[in-house]
């Protein structure tokens, strides 16, 4: 026991699947309750999690659907604990109702989207198209998630530990954004003891225990009055992520002083992109990277102050969609770069740039 | 002057917004009685539907979770998961268990989720105003099928009672009426029985119970009880569809 504590508060190297590391972090991080229903691309979690959970004496269930998964993180996150699921696109677009009722409850819960291709049944490849839907609420009603991006195996673990802290600081649903690619590669990573994020979280006395010695506590979602209820319920949430705006802004830069070109990109394509930005710096040019890794709350303050000291500088938006982060990049440059230094390269088949066709529209650009 | 009833301590109001002649009241004072009668309210988590039943915070002192429409068997799964030592109780409508929440209520009695079930049947959505239920008998006139209902189209009233009772994981199935005082005892009882059940593990246990609603009929209240006395029960009959101890 005294070795097996020793090596729980070192970090170890490990090999794993993206989706597999989601699995062992939320481990990690005292998830105690796990709901799911399979789908391609990440099936690795939920089977992942049957066995952890399973050995760490914790609640797995594969739900009949992802309607009832999410409902089930609903009453899980309800009665006080830990909880996560995970699906792709078709399987995240059927959890959106539940999504809502959480956020209007301000429950905490963790959410991984796996993201291939759509819409509809759309394929099985990686895919960044769910963007709008992440970071515009998805569900009905005045919300939002905080969303994180990562873009390596290790960021899959890393993050995944912060999403628990960051829904229980901010008592919200968080939603970790991976893809087919990132969910599905393996690569080594450090495994990282847990160390909360916070010295402090709120106490979750608003749990559902039973009543014993307190008035009851009720977890609800209607306000039959819209301006005594409703309203005041919008109005709270909305200083809430006014604040996680101005607190939580994550993003990574690279090469971005004096570039000539910075390429925004996240998970995958950022990936991608790094080896195309690589291979033309060799040849003695200058091109940056600019990669949010909350895409919301997203990190515009850091992108304009970017802008500012580069005036010439233009800025190349890289999606595996047809132009949805492109939106934010507008609307956070607007009044900083002429619209016409910003070009786009999205792929919305399911598929993905080649760090070729991304160097090749990279030295396109270069010749303009 | 003996005193028979009083108020429960578990119900905090002694006046509730339901219509004139609905059913939601009385049942939601049997649930005060039963749960005052085994000592539990301090242990009880209940899950309010959507429909008319949501407000039930309003009148039971116990912890409350709101929950989607249909939805609640998925939450109440999580809940007893979380917290076995407590008791759960499901409260869900016609439209909520037997349309859009059919897949929730078949699956957790499926995998035999400890928990107390309550269904109330007035064969109508009533909180929408009286729009065709799953449970609507065959030719009765709702705003949604105002020619009465045809089996060719609309399909026959789900008997869920006897749906479930194919389940073999499911433990306790009885369907009451609350048309009549001695209805109403019988079904107090049932509603002891789906606690105690939990109480005891044995597992998933529910009680239908035929409801009045006579806004949504359209009828006058007392309409409303000879319509259960007099359609219902020939189409729902009472009685215990699965008693498994």
């Amino acid at each position: 026991m005294a070795d097996e504590k020793k090596t729980e508060t070192q970090d170890k190297q490990m090999l794993m699947k993206g989706n597999e590391a989601v699995g062992e972090a939320s481990i990690k991080a005292g998830c105690y309750c796990y709901f799911a229903y399979p789908i391609t691309p990440q099936t690795e979690t939920p089977e992942y999690l049957s066995k952890r959970m399973e050995e760490e004496n914790r609640v797995f269930i594969q739900a009949e659907s992802e309607v009832a998964a999410i409902n089930m993180v609903f009453g899980a996150s309800a009665a006080g604990v830990r909880v996560m699921t995970s699906s792709s696109s078709p399987g995240i677009s059927l959890k959106q109702e539940g999504i809502s009722y959480i956020a209007g409850a301000e429950l905490p819960c963790v959410i991984v989207n796996v993201c291939r291709g759509g819409p509809g049944l759309g394929n099985i490849e990686a895919s960044q198209a769910d963007y709008f839907q992440s970071t515009r609420g998805g569900g009905h009603g005045d919300y939002r998630c905080i969303v994180l991006a990562p873009n390596s195996v290790q960021e899959c673990y890393d993050m995944t530990l912060n999403a628990f802290d960051l829904a229980d600081y901010y008592r919200m649903p968080v939603l970790i954004q991976s893809d087919g690619i990132i969910g599905q590669l393996v690569e080594p990573f450090q495994m990282h003891p847990y160390k909360p994020m916070f010295d402090k979280f709120p106490p979750k006395d608003w749990a559902l225990t039973g009543c014993a010695g307190r008035k009851p506590n009720v977890v609800r979602t209607l306000y039959l009055n819209p301006a005594n209820g409703l309203e005041l319920l919008n109005r709270k949430l909305e200083q809430k992520y006014n604040k996680i705006k101005s607190e939580l802004r994550w993003c990574e830069t690279y090469n971005c002083d004096n570039a000539d070109i910075i390429v925004i990109a996240y998970g995958a394509s950022s990936r991608i992109a790094k080896s195309a930005i690589k291979k033309h710096n060799t040849n003695g040019t200058k091109i940056g990277m600019f990669r949010p890794k909350t895409l919301w709350p997203w990190p515009d303050v850091e992108l304009v102050d970017i802008a500012r000291k580069n005036k010439n500088v233009k800025f190349l938006v890289i999606e595996m969609s047809m132009g949805q982060m492109l939106e934010d990049v507008l609307l956070t440059l607007m009044d900083v770069v002429p619209k016409k230094n910003i070009y786009f390269y999205g792929m919305g088949g399911g598929w993905n740039p080649t760090p070729d066709s991304v160097y090749e529209k990279i030295s396109e650009i270069m010749k303009k | 002057m003996n005193i028979v009833k009083s108020q429960p301590k578990s119900i905090i109001q002694d006046s509730t917004k339901y219509c004139p002649g609905c059913g939601h009241g009385i049942i939601l004072r049997l649930i005060g009685e039963a749960i005052d009668e085994l000592g539990i309210r301090e242990r009880m988590i209940l899950t309010a539907p959507v429909g008319c039943a949501v407000i039930l915070y309003d009148y039971i002192s116990c912890d409350v979770i709101e929950c989607a429409h249909g939805r609640a068997p998925a939450v109440a799964t999580a809940l007893k998961r979380v917290h076995p030592d407590k008791f759960i109780l499901l409260y869900q409508g016609d439209g909520d268990l037997a349309a859009i929440g059919t897949a929730e209520i078949v699956h957790a009695a499926n995998r035999g989720e400890n928990l107390s079930a309550i269904f109330v049947n007035n064969a109508t959505y009533g909180m929408t105003g009286g729009q065709m239920a799953p449970t609507t008998l065959v030719g009765q006139k709702t705003t949604t099928s105002p020619f009465g209902r045809t089996i060719k189209g609309m399909g026959k009233p789900i008997r869920v009672c006897e749906m479930l009772s194919t389940l073999e994981e499911t433990k306790y199935l009885e369907r009451t009426s609350i048309h009549s005082v001695r209805n109403i005892n019988k079904t107090k009882a049932a509603i002891r029985k789906i606690f105690q059940n939990q109480m005891n593990g044995i597992g998933f246990s529910m009680v239908e119970i035929l409801s009045m609603c006579p806004v949504g009929w359209k009828v006058s209240p007392v309409e409303a009880v000879q319509f259960i006395e007099e359609q219902m029960l020939n189409y729902y009959p009472l009685g215990v569809y699965k008693n498994v101890e």
